[in-house]
């Protein structure tokens, strides 16, 4: 099977409480911020290495896996991680982080599959930077593909996945014959969330995702690395959508510590009035 | 002047009461706009659930019911949604699963640009701005979209329920787009309810949640505060991770937002994920013992203990008051 994996490099999640907005409001600044890789691409590498492997086998590979990010330059370093990881190839589709939107990002990713014809589109439900939870859904509709979002888990069957989703109210189970799209939730690294046909119904996996181990981080430096313009792969390089301004959120007045239950339910009862 | 259309949520001819949130917003936009809004519902048997959505002053409530929408898929759906808002400007859903699944497939169809999860709209001289979160709620964006259609979807806690109107908005029916070649690949299998008597998280009044210090006494303790507070039960990632509580309980950044007028946090240590996800609740309570967690620094109430003594305290304690 050869998967393609569309993964971007956000301001470390849990920095985000450090994030600042430009004093006029019209930028939200990054510097100063790590970078990391979007935690839900992360967790959706893992499962496509899963998908292309024998669990008990983890080191040979059985498929391809080709990362693709739209970014500036300094992203490299992201695709390299990501290769040391155990993808085979990486894409950097060349673009500032402000000269993309949803829409841009997902017809970009569109002329790459048409190019590289994976059996399958595995990704991040959404990139914790912006928030959307678009990009996959907009994906599969470009190519006119069955998608699965929000996986928790994924059975490989022959030419189809069975996706189990996290959706409201428990859990939607799709079959989706390939190419398809599939995007993944933060339960698809538990260790009995994926299933190559390879691997043994049976084995459990390491609770999270993998670790590059030292020698592999040397031997990424020599896997391929394409770099393509963005003018490349859309009709136009035109933003739809536009933000003129961005706020804090508002602050919550400090609360109070209570001494004991009783004073909690007095509280609740006279001052809150929530009981 | 905009021409705005609600996506209506059903199941099995049952308004879903996230749809009464996108109500709410199709009408501050349209009034925003001068404008007006109508509503879509598609399924199997939509023409029921088209009956509870004439009350609330839609110009026209649009049914298409056909035996293949039996069981939602967006491969099925985004042809009819996309075909159908041709003629608006905005299209709009609630941020539900169903929501944040079809829209974006739906945008794509119509190369429409989209806004996830907005938690407000205004006029900014005849365009809608929207105003979303963003980084887990530590930004807010405003933007506007350019397109002929723009597609976007609203956080169900920040537009409240629509209440009726009066008025009895017409019925009328529109003919299913038949669907690309994707809905030949996808096959619904099932979907497994967990099964619950109390409120839907998303819409209820007090949400009690609990963290990864439940263990798999997760249930057993939270329960009986539970039936004394008609609570909704809620999880933070760590104990959904674990398996202590369904994946579907997760309040925060990446599972449910929810803002009820109590919520109590046990045992969670308040990681910006987790309070993204329930920081816009009226009253928070916080049960944690260790005095330093940050979950303090947001609660109106805290209490340090432990919560196997502290929660059945709490629970006598309501008990003894009823
Ligand atoms: C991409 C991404 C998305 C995420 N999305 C979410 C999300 O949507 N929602 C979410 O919740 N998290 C999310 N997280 C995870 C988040 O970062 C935290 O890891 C998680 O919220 C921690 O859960 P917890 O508070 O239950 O566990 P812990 O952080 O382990 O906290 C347990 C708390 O229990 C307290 N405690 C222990 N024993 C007792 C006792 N006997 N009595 C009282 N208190 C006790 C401890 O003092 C501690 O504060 C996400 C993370 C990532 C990377
Ligand atoms: N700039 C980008 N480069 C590569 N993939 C991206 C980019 N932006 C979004 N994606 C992919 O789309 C998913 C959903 O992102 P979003 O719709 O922005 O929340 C992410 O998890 C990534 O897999």
């Amino acid at each position: 099977m050869k998967i393609l994996v569309p993964i971007k490099r956000v301001a470390d999640p849990d920095n985000a409480n450090k994030i600042r907005i430009s004093p006029g409001g019209d930028r939200i600044e990054t510097a100063g911020l790590e970078w990391k890789l979007n935690p839900f691409d992360e967790y959706a590498l893992e499962a496509a290495l899963r998908l292309t492997e024998d669990g008990q086998k983890s080191k040979e590979r059985t498929g391809e896996v080709v990362v693709v990010t739209l970014a500036p330059k300094e992203a490299d370093s992201t695709l390299r991680s990501a290769l040391a990881t155990g993808a085979d190839r990486a894409i950097r589709i060349d673009a500032e982080d402000d000269a993309l939107d949803g829409r841009l990002v997902a017809k970009a990713l569109r002329a790459i599959v048409l190019k590289e014809q994976p059996d399958l589109i595995l990704m991040g439900k959404q990139a914790v930077d912006g928030d959307n939870n678009f990009v996959g859904q907009a994906l599969a509709e470009l190519l006119d593909y069955p998608m699965a979002t929000f996986a928790a888990t994924i059975r490989e069957e022959d030419g189809a996945l069975l996706v189990s989703r996290e959706v409201d109210g428990g859990t939607c189970t799709l079959r989706v014959r390939l190419p398809a799209v599939v995007t993944v939730d933060l339960r698809i690294v538990a260790p009995s969330s994926v299933y190559s046909r390879q691997t043994d119904p049976s084995f459990k996996y390491n609770d999270g995702v993998r670790f590059a181990p030292l020698p592999a981080i040397m031997k990424a430096k020599k896997k391929p690395l394409d770099v393509v313009p963005l003018a490349d792969v859309v009709p136009s390089l035109d933003l739809a959508s536009k933000y003129h301004r961005f706020e804090p959120p508002a602050q919550r007045k400090a609360g109070v510590k209570v001494a004991s239950v009783s004073e909690l339910v007095d509280k609740l009862a006279n001052e809150a009035r929530v009981l | 002047m905009s021409k705005i259309l609600v996506v209506a949520e059903q199941a099995q001819g049952k308004v879903k009461s996230a749809t009464w949130s996108a109500i709410t917003f199709a009408k501050q936009a349209a009034t925003l706009s001068s404008g007006s809004f109508d509503i879509l519902v598609l399924g199997a048997s939509a023409s029921s659930a088209a009956k509870e959505l004439t009350g609330f002053g839609a110009g026209e409530v649009r049914v298409c019911e056909d035996a293949s929408l039996e069981n939602y898929l967006a491969e099925r759906y985004a042809p009819t949604v996309a075909a159908v808002a041709q003629g608006y400007s905005v299209v709009c859903a609630t941020a539900s699963s169903f929501g944040k699944d079809l829209m974006p497939r739906a945008a794509a169809r119509l190369d429409a640009a989209y806004a996830g999860d907005c938690s407000g709209v205004s006029a900014d001289g005849g365009q809608l701005r929207y105003k979303r979160p963003m980084f887990a709620g530590n930004a807010f964006g405003h933007l506007t979209l350019g397109t002929q259609v723009q597609v976007v979807t609203v956080r169900q806690s920040e537009f409240g329920v629509a209440v009726p109107s009066g008025g009895v908005s017409a019925i009328s029916t529109v003919p299913l787009t038949p669907p690309g070649k994707a809905a030949e690949r996808v096959e619904f299998i099932s979907m497994d309810q967990v099964q619950s008597a109390r409120p839907e998280l998303s819409d209820a009044q007090v949400v009690l949640s609990g963290g990864r210090a439940l263990k798999d006494k997760f249930f057993e303790v939270l329960e009986p505060l539970a039936d004394q507070l008609k609570a909704a039960i809620g999880a933070s990632r760590a104990a959904c991770d674990a398996g202590y509580a369904p994946g579907d309980y997760q309040v925060g950044q990446t599972g449910k937002i929810v803002a009820p007028k109590l919520y109590l946090a046990v045992g969670i240590s308040g990681a910006i994920q987790h309070v993204a996800g329930m920081k816009g609740s009226k009253t928070i309570v916080a049960i944690n013992k260790d005095p330093d967690a940050p979950i303090f620094q947001i609660a109106d109430y805290g209490l340090v203990a432990d919560l196997f003594d502290a929660v059945p305290e709490l629970t006598s304690a309501l008990k003894a008051r009823a």
